[in-house]
């Protein structure tokens, strides 16, 4: 009974990662109704960063401010830069254009950082602060830290008018435009907002799966599952979704299948998910009268 | 141009066609090679993306159905190697028409998404230590390349392993193209041009869009699949490795850049996805994919109609 | 001052021209239609006023030039689109949309206050506040419509065809409120309208439109009048 304890509360830890990519997920659909294939290498970038800057000294918690800083930054400019362009072509050039950046954002990570596995540090305790025999300082702290993220992404989105816009604009660039809202800005904001909950994603998991170029991968596709299984658009529901898969990959990996086919696990999860509740367990179908 | 001069230059064609392998050696003639097999994998993707509007990101799975049918059957089964090609294309065709109905409720980012995830999962999948008496595990399969089956010698170089095989492929590869020209340009090809443009008016003139869509991904997969087959015995070794993430993507690449819906651009995306990551190998020895990366991007703001899209302007452009 | 002023318009679709040499003007306080068959170019005019199509020739409002300006500002000087469908926000709440309506406005407290006076207004869509905009009638969306544009306080409104789908008293009802946010609120209107006699009907002043030109134009009185232009442009 402890062990399966264990693994359930591992899971929790996981799914608290899984959940925070999945925010980063939400966020872009918010913002512009695509899929950034690319937000798990961004994020791991943005990691690549923080390290560097911890290696050269900074103290953590600074480090740990300006990579979110930075990564805004780079994220609304990435928008502005590349995807505006393609903002008007159909799916399939989006989608090029979210590769190509997905695979240059990989390589520049293994020719900056290079290759080799490193250690990213931790900025909690060892010990939990809470059940310590089920959860450690790091668990606690990047549940935490998650939670705090979904807070804020789900009271701006909700309570903001900056959010209102930002969904606005999604759904219906030319109605906003009528209002007032420059659509433009706003998918560059969301970008923005994205890559800097990637960069807090990547640097939460780092300390547990260790820093190299393709640390994000798997953790993708188990972001998109979490934003899936909880409702592309709805905030509490990545969480949710990520913390139920997390408890499932661990429990299924310890007693049913062995953790060799955690990736597809996570492929069958996104099909059927995809199949028989497209909009998650906590979405919202849209009304639209013909 | 008049019709025999068009003859000219067709039977000039054939005939460079025939002596090309043994003017180039071994080594070129296995990139030649690698370059038809691509041909026929992008041919197939666009069956589905281009003139079905179905994005596929995970058609590296079928390419790695194909290759490993073939593979397991030469050497469990000490099949023929030319028996498995066909085999493996019927194994991807059903593999294909089975994807193709939960395919049915996804459309643009979530299929993207869907077939995304099937090209992560698939190297872990052939790791996978249950099935590993069949694929050979991490280390994966060895086989032999087959044996010409006469001896020629042409400009000095002699029928080796690798001409032989360009035979078979650039036989395969140009009945492929026919067929799919004949079957794209008819029916059944403006009937699943009509479901990617316009799918309720497609069901309104009576198109059954279950039967059309399964069918594409069906056909789609098998010539993908025999493609894989084809690179089974050309490459003569095949290992869950060789079939990353990135070779989905590749492929999709491969049929942006040769143009959605053309079937002649196939080759020229084929040519891309050989020959760039060379060459962007050359430009920075360090990152080369992100030169790729790069190339990429270019396309998709410069030409996102591919080559054959650029041609096409060139040749409007000239007939004004 | 006039209000709008626009002279020599064209306009185009891509590489296809569709309005020709346009001029017309409102006036401060009035209300204008425009009236035409299908085709004709009514909507691509009130397009083209909030630069959302590609347009040559100058369009003054208030004295200031809003040709080549992003439509986004157009609206920031004042004007507001109630597009051709409506346009609303479907997946947002009714009140969301109503908000949204305001969103280039700093006055925190009057948009609270014009919220109020919109609901009083519109009683229906008090009622369904909270309520996907998508699952009201037609009619109460047509309201939404207008009350998210008048959440901007414009000083000119443009009703893309406001009577399309509705039923007759429906319709009836809206135009009546048309005339009383003209009259109350002193909001300047340019109509679009297909139903050329509901619109003669409310309108000061008309402008005829015909495969892109404007073939006549006079106080709305007359041509109402006048039979034979009613029977040969306006078939009725």
């Amino acid at each position: 009974m402890d062990s399966f304890l264990l693994q359930v509360t591992a899971g929790l830890a996981n799914g608290g990662i899984y959940a925070a990519v999945g925010l980063a997920l939400v966020m872009i659909h918010q913002a512009t109704h695509h899929i950034n294939f690319a937000q798990g290498e961004m994020a791991t970038f943005s990691t690549f960063i923080a390290w560097a800057m911890i290696q050269a000294g900074v103290p953590y918690w600074v480090a740990f401010v300006a990579t979110m800083v930075v990564s805004f930054v780079a994220g609304l400019l990435i928008q502005r830069i590349f995807l505006k362009p393609v903002e008007k072509a159909p799916i399939l050039t989006n989608v090029i254009v979210f590769v190509g950046l997905l695979v240059i954002f990989n390589a520049f990570a293994g020719w900056i950082f290079e290759h080799t596995i490193k250690s990213f540090p931790s900025p909690f305790p060892v010990e939990g602060m809470f059940l310590p025999q089920y959860f450690s300082g790091h668990q606690i702290g990047s549940i935490t830290v998650t939670l705090v993220v979904l807070l804020s992404v789900f009271c701006f989105f909700r309570f903001t008018p900056l959010g209102l816009a930002m969904r606005a604009a999604a759904f219906n660039p030319e109605s906003a435009r009528l209002v007032g809202i420059r659509v433009s800005w706003m998918l560059a904001l969301g970008w923005g907002m994205a890559a800097l909950i990637g960069a807090v994603a990547g640097m939460m998991i780092a300390p547990v799966v260790f820093l190299d170029p393709n640390m994000m991968a798997g953790i993708l596709l188990y972001g998109f599952a979490a934003a899936l299984l909880g409702g592309i658009d709805n905030p509490w529901g990545a969480v949710v979704g990520g913390v139920i898969l997390g408890v499932l990959e661990n429990i299924l990996g310890a007693y049913v299948i062995g953790s060799d086919l955690k990736l597809t696990m996570a492929l069958i999860l996104i099909v059927t998910i995809l199949i028989f509740r497209p909009y998650g367990l906590f979405g919202k179908p849209i009304f639209s009268r013909v | 141009m008049s019709a025999t001069s068009k003859k000219i230059i067709f039977i000039l064609s054939a005939i460079a066609l025939l002596l090309l392998p043994f003017l180039l050696e071994d080594f070129r003639v296995f990139q030649v090679n690698l370059v038809l097999i691509y041909a026929i994998a992008i041919l197939g993707l666009n069956i589905l993306t281009g003139y079905g509007g179905q994005i596929s990101l995970g058609h590296g799975a079928f390419y790695a159905v194909g290759a490993y049918t073939s593979a397991i059957l030469i050497s469990q089964l000490g099949m023929s190697s030319y028996l498995t090609i066909p085999i493996a294309g019927v194994v991807c065709l059903v593999m294909g028409v089975l994807m193709g109905f939960p395919a049915l409720r996804l459309a643009g980012h979530y299929l993207a998404l869907a077939t995304f995830a099937l090209a992560i999962a698939t190297p872990q999948l052939l790791k996978y230590k249950a099935i590993e008496h069949w694929t050979g595990g991490v280390q994966g399969i060895v086989l032999e390349k087959p044996t010409p089956p006469f001896k020629l010698v042409l400009f000095g170089n002699d029928l080796s392993e690798d001409r032989w095989l360009y035979f078979v492929i650039l036989a395969i590869a140009l009945s492929l193209f026919w067929m799919a020209h004949n079957l794209l340009s008819g029916r059944v090809g403006r009937a699943i041009m009509a479901i990617r443009d316009q799918p309720t008016a497609a069901a309104a003139l009576g198109v059954n869009l279950t039967i059309v869509k399964t069918a594409t991904f069906g056909l789609s997969a098998a010539y993908t699949g025999v493609a894989g087959a084809l690179s089974a015995l050309a490459v003569a070794y095949i290992a869950p490795d060789s079939f990353p993430a990135f070779l989905s993507i590749s492929l999709l690449v491969g049929v942006v850049v040769g143009g959605l819906g053309s079937i002649s651009g196939a080759i020229f995306g084929a040519l891309f996805i050989q020959f760039v990551p060379n060459v962007a190998d050359e430009i920075s020895k360090s990152a080369p994919w992100a030169v790729y990366g790069a190339m990429l991007l270019a396309l998709a703001y410069a030409a996102p109609n591919g080559v054959m899209g650029i041609l096409k302007t060139i040749r409007k452009r000239k007939q004004v | 001052m006039k209000l709008l002023d626009v002279t020599n318009l064209n306009a185009w679709y891509g590489p296809n021209q569709v309005l020709f040499d346009l001029n017309f003007e409102l006036h401060v306080g009035g209300i204008t239609t425009i009236l035409g068959a299908n085709g004709a170019g009514k909507t691509t005019t009130l397009r083209a006023v909030c630069q959302a199509v590609h347009t040559t020739g100058s369009m003054t409002f208030l004295d200031k030039r809003i040709d080549g300006k992003a439509t986004e500002d157009i609206v920031r000087v004042g004007i507001a689109h109630v597009p051709d469908g409506r346009g609303t926000f479907t997946a947002l709440t009714v009140e969301e949309n109503l908000k949204l309506g305001a969103y280039t406005r700093k006055d925190r407290r009057e948009v609270e206050a014009d919220l109020e006076r919109m609901y009083a207004r519109f009683p229906r869509l008090k009622e369904r506040y909270r309520q996907q905009a998508g699952t009201l009638s037609g009619g109460e969306q047509q309201m939404l419509a207008i009350s998210r544009a008048l959440m901007l306080r414009p000083r000119l409104l443009l009703l893309d065809e406001p009577s399309f789908g509705l039923a007759p008293l429906i319709v009836k009802e809206i135009f009546e409120i048309m005339r009383q946010i003209n009259q109350e609120d002193q909001v300047s209107m340019l109509l679009v309208e297909q139903n050329a006699s509901l619109a003669l009907n409310l309108a000061d002043h008309a402008y005829l439109l015909e495969t892109g030109k404007i073939v006549l134009s006079g106080p709305s009185a007359d041509i109402k009048a006048d039979e034979s232009i009613r029977r040969v442009y306006l078939g009725y």
